[in-house]
């Protein structure tokens, strides 16, 4: 039976480079469309109709919404190949824990960052630092976060890596300088094929967030 | 059967609703748990060193290793112990499942928060939100004993922080926030919550629960003047 996997998604978002990431690890085939988040198309009302948010992940036409659910349902889903998680319960529930850290934690101050000025920005440029730098704490010297093997946490962070660059420019800091084990970590995941093909250039970020800034009325 | 020394032991508080799910769980699945009350105001040595990244409960500790989150807690809890499992066995359904306890936590819980921390208009306004919220969860009950379905389930088990601690705020607060004309389907599945003997157990009892709303309540009010 073939399989028909739809994913709603918007190319700048983070998130959405989480499942994007997913399905191209697990080698699924699947129709990536492009939204409009100013002018929402009917499919994506009606598919995550309580957020109206991307990405969504239409597998045979029922949705699942929320990136790292949708992470952990294509490997559920799609069990061959490499797991994003590990089988030992204690280990998958560290993951998870980090997988909600970044969520929780690692999102919240990028926004201030490129979105804020002053006071807000720095705060927001402190805080991200403080953050990363516990989830560098967590890396160690593995090669990924879960070890030898690329999976979850990896997943949900390297979307952010992209972000990097812009992120630098606008709170006039280096992450390398405070973070290299975090950089080293990200290029490494990149040197992934299926990794790279997934996520936009940092230069395609860093020109995109003037102008969103224009379109939501940030100066 | 306990085949190894199994030590269980929960960093809680007996009021949190992230705390109480924790023990349903844990109940449901008949394993014998150290409850360890903590102080928020005044965290022991043993909460910072098992959560140094958040420093909240609750945390689980089993055979001494921490895991922390109220979620992560109740997915490693199912998979660690298979009887009466709490997730459902389909990835859809499990997909499913966790897209409304974070409904729950993340968009209930913090919308209700603010009608208790807010007043006037604001609070009005907060009322109004947490309404349209419950609304899909009302929804998601028509047709069903529980939101698992058939029996109690992970979502229901989180959502014990609608069934028992925002509808108890109610009384606090001074605003029907969840009506039944408004909320039948809601009033009903409370009403089948109270018939399972794991929440009836693990439920803060409702006067002593009452009296901690009040007076957190009215030390939010003090702070606000």
């Amino acid at each position: 039976m073939a399989d028909e996997v739809i994913l709603l998604d918007y190319w700048p978002s983070m998130f959405g480079m989480r499942t994007r990431v997913a399905l191209e690890e697990k080698n699924i085939k699947f129709d990536y469309r492009e939204q409009d988040l100013f002018n929402k198309s009917p499919i994506l009302l009606e598919m995550n109709p309580v957020h109206k948010k991307i990405p969504v992940l239409i597998h045979n036409g029922k949705p699942v919404c929320e990136s790292l659910i949708q992470v952990e349902y294509i490997d559920e889903t799609w069990p061959g190949g490499n797991p994003f998680l590990p089988s030992d319960p204690y280990q998958r529930a560290q993951a998870k824990f980090w997988g909600d850290f970044i969520d929780k934690k690692v999102y919240g101050p990028t926004r201030l960052i490129w979105g804020a000025k002053g006071e807000e920005q720095e705060a927001g440029t402190k805080e991200f630092i403080e953050m990363l730098k516990m989830l560098e704490s967590e890396l160690g010297d593995k090669t990924y976060f879960g070890g030898e093997t690329f999976g979850y946490v990896d997943i949900a962070m390297i979307g952010f890596y992209c972000w990097f660059d812009v992120l630098e420019k606008c709170g006039n800091f280096s992450i390398e300088a405070e973070c290299p084990k975090l950089i080293a970590w990200a290029k490494r995941c990149m040197k992934r094929e299926r990794v790279a093909k997934s996520l936009p250039d940092s230069n395609k970020i860093t020109k995109f967030v003037p102008e969103l800034k224009k379109k939501i009325g940030i100066e | 059967m306990a085949e190894r020394s199994e030590e269980v032991k929960l960093l809680g508080m007996w009021a949190s609703p992230f705390s109480r799910r924790v023990e349903i769980a844990l109940t449901l699945k008949g394993l014998p748990y150290e409850f360890s009350e903590q102080d928020i105001a005044n965290k022991s040595p043993l909460l910072l060193q098992s959560n140094p990244v958040h420093k909240m409960i609750p945390v689980l500790l089993h055979n001494g290793k921490p895991i922390s989150e109220s979620l992560v807690i109740l997915e490693y809890i199912d998979e660690t112990w298979q009887n009466n499992p709490i997730l459902p066995q389909d990835p859809y359904d499990r997909a499913i499942a966790r897209f409304w306890a974070r409904f729950v936590d993340e968009q209930i819980y913090v919308t209700a928060m603010k009608v208790v921390g807010k007043v006037g208009e604001e609070k009005d306004a907060a009322v109004e939100a947490t309404r349209d919220l419950l609304k899909l969860m009302e929804k998601e009950l028509v047709g069903k004993d529980f939101l698992g379905g058939e029996s109690l389930g992970f979502v229901d088990i989180v959502a014990t922080l609608v069934a028992f601690w925002l509808m108890r705020t109610e009384e606090v607060v001074g605003v029907k926030v969840v009506p039944v004309e408004m909320f039948p389907e809601i009033h009903r599945w409370v009403k089948n919550l109270l018939d399972v003997d794991v929440i009836k157990k693990c439920i803060p009892p409702e006067d002593e629960h009452l009296n901690y709303i009040r007076a957190r309540m009215d030390s939010l009010k003090l702070k606000s003047v």
